[in-house]
């Protein structure tokens, strides 16, 4: 077996965060601070986080910041919790959280549970188990979990769960592997394995290995390779 | 895009594409200029459009048309028309940028906040959604609207049970459709609406239309779901009901103190050894259930002098909810060195039904129409697996097999199908080695459903702990050793044991374990226990004084894969734990908090731990730190 082409890696990442002007990058400007976490956590994992300029990035991500405490795609879109996660993850990896306000930053997100427990993405209401794992997994980093109601989340992602053993992204929602990474994501953090019922999702789960060795997100679709990572790790947390 | 190959841009094209780019940075730039100064002229919403068009996700935008939106309806509020008009021209925008990517997230979210302004028709919505479910049955994003539209415009749940059974017959494999319908028949039965009152008149149905789809395509995993849900709707019983308890009601229970002898063969389930002025009693539900106090369970027996019984779910998480309940009676004053024979009987409101042999009258009409629902099933997957071998087939037939003699126990006419069962795991596991463990796991179970399902069976397995001086006063061990168990179950047959051997197994887990309050002595010896947090049962063994765990591979392991099903300093759920005041967090500490957090509530006096990578000499004096009350360590006496 070959061996991890880790330098070609790194100079493709570096390329693309440096390529503002493809009409992709145009395209995408609104998530790039979602490019900008899987970047640089991949950097991160060769191990040349310092391929990028630390300053640079941390000014950037700040400037992303609305008032309200959460964290835009990029400067001047709207807050929302998909960036406001990727902000504070991308600062912990440079080991920098502490610059942040975090009571301000969670305040944002405490704001958007609901009362059935779940979270909504923005002021605009959209709701989505995503969106519980974001809440749960950007304030277990921040360190401020107890601010919002743990228990009623966890309800609202139990309430998601369906009799494949899965989960969806609303009470109803068929099970999708993307889902049921940020649901079972979301109770390991919240201490709330036990409602899995784990025999049931890893069978599901190993179903989603196709013959040409990849995974799919679903029964009877194609292997995708975001889902490779997510199904993946789902696995190693239950063996 | 999924599914293509990326090429580098020729150099006229990569030209094209920068000056596409810059124009599309000006259309933003400006755009973001009139979100910013809240401008919603005709043509600032123009220019929305055009970029919503082409690129659905870029979200702010469909944020700026909501603005825009509001900022309209209240300047024209009083004209319906022009309300119509404006909602309208959203719901235009959002087909539009649908047909440009029907998985936008922003834009289905968009036409929910104009429907709960209370615009649009059922029909148009749905209309919409043929289109698009015709285009990609599998389109999560638009089954999840329809549900929505469905509920938030009271479209009765027959008629979309109807289209789940369109889209079926359209195509066996429409995992999404069958889905909803299983979704949408829970919903009818448990409201019980007209026409669909009782499970029994349902779901034959539904197994003959799921039949179709099996028999077409056995392995299309589509329809195979949707049958385990029919079986699950087939079997379960909602209320929870007590399983088992200890001590067994109806029995005679001697307590032995530590210095008596037994001289009178009873037998071991009723024959408790006691250390202490306590022991347990133990209640085993079939589910996790709340509310187990001393008004909702009353303990009629001789020794219940204390009016208020505290009970105890035992939890991993600090949760209300358990399957397994304890409290703990005291015994009178004196008497610790003579044997006494008590009576016990308790009486349980909870449930009318006990050890599953009484049965209410609504369980009784019911269980005909399971039962035979059942024998039909296992005669139709016998068929079928004549014809092809197919695993989910195999796994199914062992499933049913496996209902019927739950449904059956206690065994009326004593024939069981365990030996199917297991010869069926056996075959699957040499057919679907993906999934060998899950099929060794079930295989452990069954095995234990077998061995423990009757007493002359656990009585071969007693024998007297061969170590103890008397053998006449120690209590019987349990040996379910060199089984290949790699999975524990049937704890309601086994509550009454206090000593278990259940070494030269494959155990990596032992959960469940914490059921078997009684248990004193314990032997994992040569299982795979990868890591303390395997053992976080035994926190709650209280009782526990003798554990062997050597030869495992604890240390062995830089993943620790059953981290998360246990509590840490690291989880949320902890928290109080961890802050007790009284300890010094040393770097001992640090080092082994999972040992830590494991063995440090208990009154261990023999441990056995060679054989683990973890072990050296720093740990085994740690261990001796946590473990102040331990007089054997490794089999070398301590001082």
């Amino acid at each position: 077996m070959g061996e991890l082409a880790a330098d070609k890696h790194v100079k493709y990442i570096i390329s693309v965060e440096k390529k503002k002007d493809s009409f992709e990058s145009v395209v995408m400007e609104h998530l790039r601070l979602n490019g900008a976490y899987w970047g640089l956590t991949t950097l991160d994992i060769l191990g040349k986080l310092d391929a990028v300029d630390e300053e640079d990035v941390i000014s950037w991500i700040l400037k992303c910041q609305d008032e309200s405490g959460g964290f835009a795609g990029n400067i001047g879109h709207d807050p929302h919790v998909l960036y406001t996660l990727s902000a504070v993850q991308v600062l912990a990896l440079f080991d920098k959280v502490d610059i942040l306000d975090a009571d301000k930053v969670s305040n944002y997100i405490v704001g958007l549970q609901n009362e059935d427990g779940s979270f909504s993405g923005d002021i605009w209401g959209e709701v989505d188990t995503r969106f519980s794992y974001i809440a749960i997994c950007c304030l277990s980093i921040l360190q401020r979990l107890d601010k919002i109601n743990v228990d009623k989340a966890v309800e609202y992602i139990v309430s998601c769960k369906n009799l494949d053993g899965g989960f969806g992204c609303t009470p109803g929602g068929e099970s999708h592997s993307g889902q049921i990474f940020c649901c079972v994501g979301a109770l390991a953090i919240a201490g709330a394995l036990h409602h899995v019922d784990k025999d049931l999702l890893g069978w599901w789960l190993c179903e989603r290995q196709v013959k040409s060795g990849g995974l799919n997100g679903r029964p009877e679709k194609l292997p995708d390779v975001g889902l490779l990572l997510l199904v993946g790790s789902f696995k190693l947390d239950h063996d | 895009m999924h599914g293509r190959p990326r090429k580098p841009l020729k150099p006229e094209d990569a030209a094209a594409s920068a000056a596409k780019a810059e124009k599309l940075r000006v259309l933003q730039s400006q755009f973001l200029h009139n979100h910013h100064n809240h401008i919603y002229s005709k043509e600032a919403v123009e220019l929305s459009t055009k970029l919503l068009e082409t690129n659905p996700e870029l979200y702010t935008a469909w944020n700026y048309r909501k603005l825009a939106v509001q900022h309209k309806l209240t300047e024209n509020d009083s004209d319906p028309d022009s309300l119509k008009s404006i909602l309208d021209e959203e719901l235009r925008v959002v087909e539009s940028a649908l047909r440009q990517n029907f998985k936008s997230y922003g834009a289905w979210h968009h036409r929910k906040w104009i429907l709960s302004k209370g615009h649009s028709s059922i029909d148009n919505e749905l209309r919409l959604l043929d289109k698009f479910q015709k285009a990609d049955s599998r389109n999560f994003h638009a089954w999840n609207y329809r549900r929505f539209v469905a509920a938030s415009m009271n479209r009765s749940e027959e008629d979309e049970l109807k289209y789940t059974e369109d889209m079926i017959c359209n195509n066996f494999s429409n995992y999404s459709a069958w889905h909803n319908r299983s979704l949408l028949l829970s919903n009818l039965l448990k409201r019980k609406v007209e026409g669909f009152v009782s499970k029994e008149k349902v779901l034959p149905d539904e197994y003959e239309f799921v039949h179709q789809a099996i028999f077409t395509d056995p392995d299309d995993q589509s329809g195979w779901f949707y049958h385990l849900w029919l079986l699950d709707q087939t079997v379960r019983v909602d209320s929870p009901q007590l399983v088992s308890s200890w001590p067994t009601p109806g029995s005679d229970l001697i307590l032995l103190g530590d210095r008596c002898l037994d001289g009178c063969a009873s037998s071991p389930f009723t024959r408790f050894h006691l250390d202490s002025r306590t022991f347990p009693l133990v209640l085993y539900f079939n589910q996790a259930v709340e509310g187990v106090n001393s008004s909702t369970i009353t303990v009629d027996s001789e020794l219940n002098t204390n009016k208020d019984l505290v009970w105890k779910p035992l939890s991993s998480c600090n949760s209300k909810a358990a399957q397994v309940w304890v409290t703990q009676l005291n015994l009178p004053d004196g008497n610790t060195h003579s044997s006494k024979v008590f009576p016990v009987e308790d009486s349980s409101p909870i449930s009318s039904l006990y050890q599953l042999s009484i049965k209410n009258d609504n369980e009784l009409t019911d269980f005909e129409w399971r039962a035979a629902t059942i024998a039909k099933e296992i005669d139709h997957f016998r068929e079928l697996l004549s014809l092809i071998n197919c695993k989910i087939g195999k796994l199914t037939l062992a499933r049913l097999l496996m209902a019927h003699d739950a449904m059956m126990c206690p065994p009326a006419n004593k024939i069981s199908h365990s030996e199917e069962v297991l010869e069926l795991y056996n075959d699957l596991m040499r057919l679907d080695p993906t999934h060998v463990q899950y099929y060794k796991d079930q295989h452990s179970l069954v095995l234990l459903q077998q061995v423990t399902s009757n007493w002359e069976s656990l009585l071969s397995r007693c024998f007297h702990y061969s170590n103890s001086p008397s053998n006449r006063g120690s209590p019987m061990c349990l040996q379910l050793k060199n089984l290949s168990l790699s999975r524990l179950g049937s704890f309601d047959k086994l509550l009454w044991v206090q000593m278990l051997d259940l070494s030269h197994n494959e155990l990596r887990s032992i959960e469940g374990l914490e059921a078997l309050q009684l248990l004193s002595c314990l032997n994992l010896s040569n299982n795979i226990l990868g890591s303390f947090t395997a053992l976080e049962p035994i926190r709650q063994l209280k009782s526990l004084r003798a554990l062997n765990i050597s030869y495992n591979e604890i240390g062995a392991h830089s993943i620790d894969t059953t981290k998360y099903l246990c509590s840490s300093p690291l989880s949320h759920s902890v928290g109080s734990e961890w802050n007790h005041g009284q300890t010094v967090i040393d770097d001992d500490i640090k080092s082994y908090w999972e040992a830590y957090f494991i063995l440090k509530g208990l009154n261990l006096t023999q441990f056995d731990i060679v054989g683990n990578a973890i072990v050296n000499e720093k740990f085994k004096s740690f261990l001796i730190k946590v473990l102040p009350g331990l007089k054997w360590l490794d089999g070398e006496q301590l001082h």
